[in-house]
């Protein structure tokens, strides 16, 4: 017994220290974004777009809908490719197909973002600009490589929420004669609905969040892009191209785009936990 | 088994970190980090491994991240030299000592299928403050203007936004790219683009135009002919470890400065 | 005129069908346009030669030893004390608001955008404790990193044990220490470690939170204070900066390769986990 004492004091010591560590992290950019937040003003800092550094001007306006119109586009892309791939994984595939099909989604997930950056760069970013125009570097560029980059996890999450639904659900629905597709859309699609929003907001977290792929084809100016043809600055590329020579007020700058999306990430987190636990996923038969 | 596992894992563990951190830690003291201006970054690069080669025992490791970049890791500590491809502001040339290693051309450059082949000051000004949104405004093919820009820290942004624009600031839809050479892949690959970037650098693949009548060349640098050119610095702060001032003076040499002409930069001296 | 439930389920099927052809495909192009350009490029001497001229010529060796100290050394440290975390919160504390609060906190922390880690890391590792642009505060960075994700994967590996066993196992005079080890974590092992192989994959594509941790230098790391170039941004810089195409490409396949074993090892693991808890 004594021994099972000092291994919980061990092992209580060992998570404390992870845990701390992590709250450092978050205590650390908080205290150095935040302080700037308030200087310049929340209005300022968030509502406008002048975002120059060496004249003290920091507003990062442009950057959240930059952040937002990627997402926005990603997601159009990475729900209806990611849902449609689940929906085929486990109500039309094969099992011997779906488990060849189902690694290979996963391995999607595994290829670096520099290399998606990349093969954008060189095959999307040049068809975008002779066939629609504009510098090819765009939102929709941003887009379509995110989405790519967000499937796996929304077909991954999709998947699994589509598998809780319980076996009866489907057998009943078709022994009532409705077709597959009436099945999977009448019943299936709205039992899983709410790990299925999850599997969407997580998404979205991934996307808000990439940085490398984006930086290489998106194109950063300093302005709103009005269309998706148009270039557009992320608020963490931002961070990526000046954080190697911001100093003072320019670095807690850069730190509170980092509390701006801790914040965002926080908010998606606690709306995923608030959908999954309000349609709890009923537990059937095993 | 677990614990077997675990038991023999961990001061496993323990000793290659110690082996590895403690044992070794002597040779970093020999290391010279050279961070800063990515114009300067491939130049020092080469440098540094001609200086391995012939010195054994001295180790010179260079990075990029952009000239103000390398200022900020003097001060931090982070380097033993930061590289800057501008002049030294007043208030850096205070706290920093430069030492000039070379100078080099900031030229402009657009796509090869741009017809131009030079421009004036006044003109680059338009291009790239947004004014001029259409090449026919200045001669060229009809079709829309897209200014390629650095970010804040490069010296090469400062030095042509002080050589160039003046009090014209760079238009806020300028795609702003982190490095000579990803400028250098945006205008080869976009006719409607142009840039600015290290002379050095250019290569064959891009046009460089001329500015107010003069070539873009090593040789007009030098004569003052070609007049957006701009200092390549190795900065210091406070004492200099004799390793660090080893490889300036390697730099400074004959031979260093040799190197650096043959690779299409102007000699310091 | 409306489309019959079987007009309509067969134009769905079809649609469905061209949606994951599509994914497929575009995987597929991915990895066949990198192996493509990179393969006839990715010779022995690549894999053991140091560069030259900037990455012009010559291999990527102390890239690899770099990638594999960074990361490895990351893993290596947030692994035993993500496991150990999570062995504490499912066997040791009653589920409740506390264990709620810190699962949420995990989720959040998992999801915070790796270039945050990077800003952190250095500006914490790398300027104010002094370590500089070296192997270890890159490792350390990408600990923090994957730290969370340790902990929620390993969590569910180890909920997911059926609590029938840790009855069985009190139920022969086992105290809990010997309950965990000897049954909870054997059953949950090949999850546990479906979730570090899979941390370890993240850790070498990394380039955010490493660029201005372990640097770039090009040279061998010789010690966890070596500055060292990862796999990625080695790949990253050669791309962008156009120095050398070929050798670009002969870098992302190395990396490409890495993973698809790496998945490929997860892969097998989950399945003998699947079949454990079954």
């Amino acid at each position: 017994m004594k021994q099972d004492k000092a291994i919980s004091v061990v092992l209580l010591l060992v998570a404390l220290s992870a845990i701390s560590g992590l709250a450092l992290i978050t205590v650390f950019i908080f205290k150095e974004g935040l302080p700037i937040i308030l200087r310049v003003g929340g209005r300022e800092f968030f509502l406008s777009s002048d975002w120059e550094p060496s004249a003290g001007h920091f507003g990062i306006f442009f950057m959240i809908v930059g952040s937002l119109a990627v997402t926005a586009g990603a997601m159009v892309i990475g729900t209806i490719f990611g849902l449609g791939v689940a929906i085929v994984l486990t109500q039309f595939c094969p099992a011997g197909l779906a488990a060849v099909l189902k690694p290979a989604i996963e391995l999607l997930a595994g290829i670096p973002s520099v290399v998606y950056g990349f093969v954008g760069v060189v095959t999307l970013v040049p068809l975008i600009r002779t066939y629609l125009g504009g510098p090819g570097l765009s939102v929709l560029a941003s887009s379509i490589v995110l989405g790519i980059m967000v499937l796996p996890t929304v077909t991954s999450i999709s998947t699994d929420a589509l598998q809780a639904v319980p076996r009866p659900y489907w057998e009943g629905s078709i022994a009532l004669g409705a077709t597959q597709w009436q099945t999977t859309h009448m019943v299936m699609l709205k039992a899983a609905r709410s790990g299925i929003v999850t599997a969407a907001i997580l998404g979205m977290g991934r996307a808000i969040g990439e940085t490398m792929a984006v930086i290489m084809v998106a194109g950063n100016p300093r302005q709103i892009p009005h269309s998706i043809l148009d270039p557009v600055r992320t608020l963490t590329s931002n961070i990526a191209l000046e954080m190697a020579y911001a100093s003072g007020d320019h670095r807690q700058a850069l730190f509170a785009t980092g509390v701006t999306l801790f914040v965002i990430i926080m908010l998606l987190n606690t709306v995923a936990l608030v959908v999954s636990r309000r349609h709890a996923p009923r537990r059937g038969a095993r | 088994m677990l614990r077997s596992m675990l038991r023999s894992l961990v001061p496993g563990t323990v000793a290659a970190v110690v082996l590895l951190g403690g044992g070794c830690a002597r040779t970093t003291e020999h290391v010279v980090n050279v961070l800063g201006s990515t114009s300067i970054q491939p130049f020092a690069e080469f440098l540094a491994e001609q200086y391995n080669k012939k010195n054994a025992g001295r180790q010179v490791e260079v990075q990029g991240g952009g000239s103000t970049a390398g200022l900020q890791a003097v001060t931090n500590g982070l380097a033993d030299i930061g590289t800057c491809s501008r002049a030294l502001k007043a208030d850096e040339a205070q706290q920093f000592t430069p030492t000039l290693i070379a100078r080099d051309g900031v030229a402009i450059v657009v796509n090869p299928a741009n017809p131009l082949n030079g421009l004036t000051t006044e003109q680059l000004r338009g291009l790239f403050s947004g004014r001029i949104t259409n090449w026919r405004e200045v001669g060229g093919k009809d079709g829309p203007v897209r200014p390629i820009t650095r970010e804040e820290g490069s010296g090469t942004r400062e030095s042509f936004v002080n050589l160039v624009m003046g009090k014209e600031r760079i238009s806020p839809g300028a795609l702003t790219q982190e490095s000579n050479g990803a400028v250098k892949e945006l205008v080869r690959g976009d006719p409607a683009a142009v840039g600015y970037m290290s002379l050095g650098l250019v290569g064959k693949e891009l046009k460089a135009v001329s500015v107010d009548g003069a070539e873009p060349t090593a040789g007009n640098v030098l004569a003052g002919t070609y007049k957006v050119a701009r200092p390549f610095l190795f900065v210091t702060r406070g004492p200099v470890r004799p390793e660090a001032q080893a490889f300036i003076d390697f730099v400074l040499s004959p031979e260093g400065q040799k190197i650096l002409e043959t690779e299409g930069l102007v000699r310091a001296k | 005129m409306k489309p019959s439930p079987a007009a309509l389920q067969r134009l769905v099927v079809v649609a469905l069908w061209t949606l994951t052809a599509t994914t497929i495909g575009v995987l597929l192009f991915i990895i066949a346009y990198i192996l493509a350009h990179g393969l006839p490029h990715l010779t022995w001497g690549f894999l053991t030669q140091s560069p030259e001229y900037m990455g012009r010529k010559g291999g990527v060796f102390p890239m690899i030893v770099g990638t594999l100290m960074v990361a490895g050394l990351a893993v290596l440290i947030a692994a035993p004390i993500g496991v150990a975390t999570a062995i504490y919160l499912t066997e040791y504390t009653r589920e409740g608001k506390r264990t709620a609060v810190i699962r949420f906190g995990a989720d959040c922390l998992a999801g915070i955008p790796s270039i945050i880690f990077g800003l952190f890391g250095f500006v914490f590792f790398a300027i104010t404790l002094g370590l500089g642009l070296s192997v270890l505060s890159g490792a350390l960075t990408l600990t923090l990193m994957v730290l969370p994700t340790i902990v929620r994967t390993s969590e569910e590996a180890l909920r997911a044990v059926p609590s029938a066993y840790r009855e069985v196992s009190y139920g022969l005079g086992s105290t809990r220490w010997q309950m965990v080890t000897n049954v909870v974590l054997r059953s949950a092992l090949p999850g546990i470690c479906t979730g570090v192989v899979l941390s370890l994959g993240r850790s070498i594509s990394e380039t955010a939170a490493v660029m201005l941790t372990a640097g770039s230098a090009l040279r061998l790391p010789h010690s966890l204070f070596d500055s060292s170039r990862t796999l990625a941004l080695h790949f990253y810089i050669l791309s962008r900066e156009g120095i050398s195409m070929p050798n670009a490409y002969a870098t992302a396949s190395v990396l490409i390769i890495a993973i698809l074993g790496l998945n490929l090892l997860a892969y097998w693991l989950m399945r003998r986990f699947v079949a454990k808890v079954k």
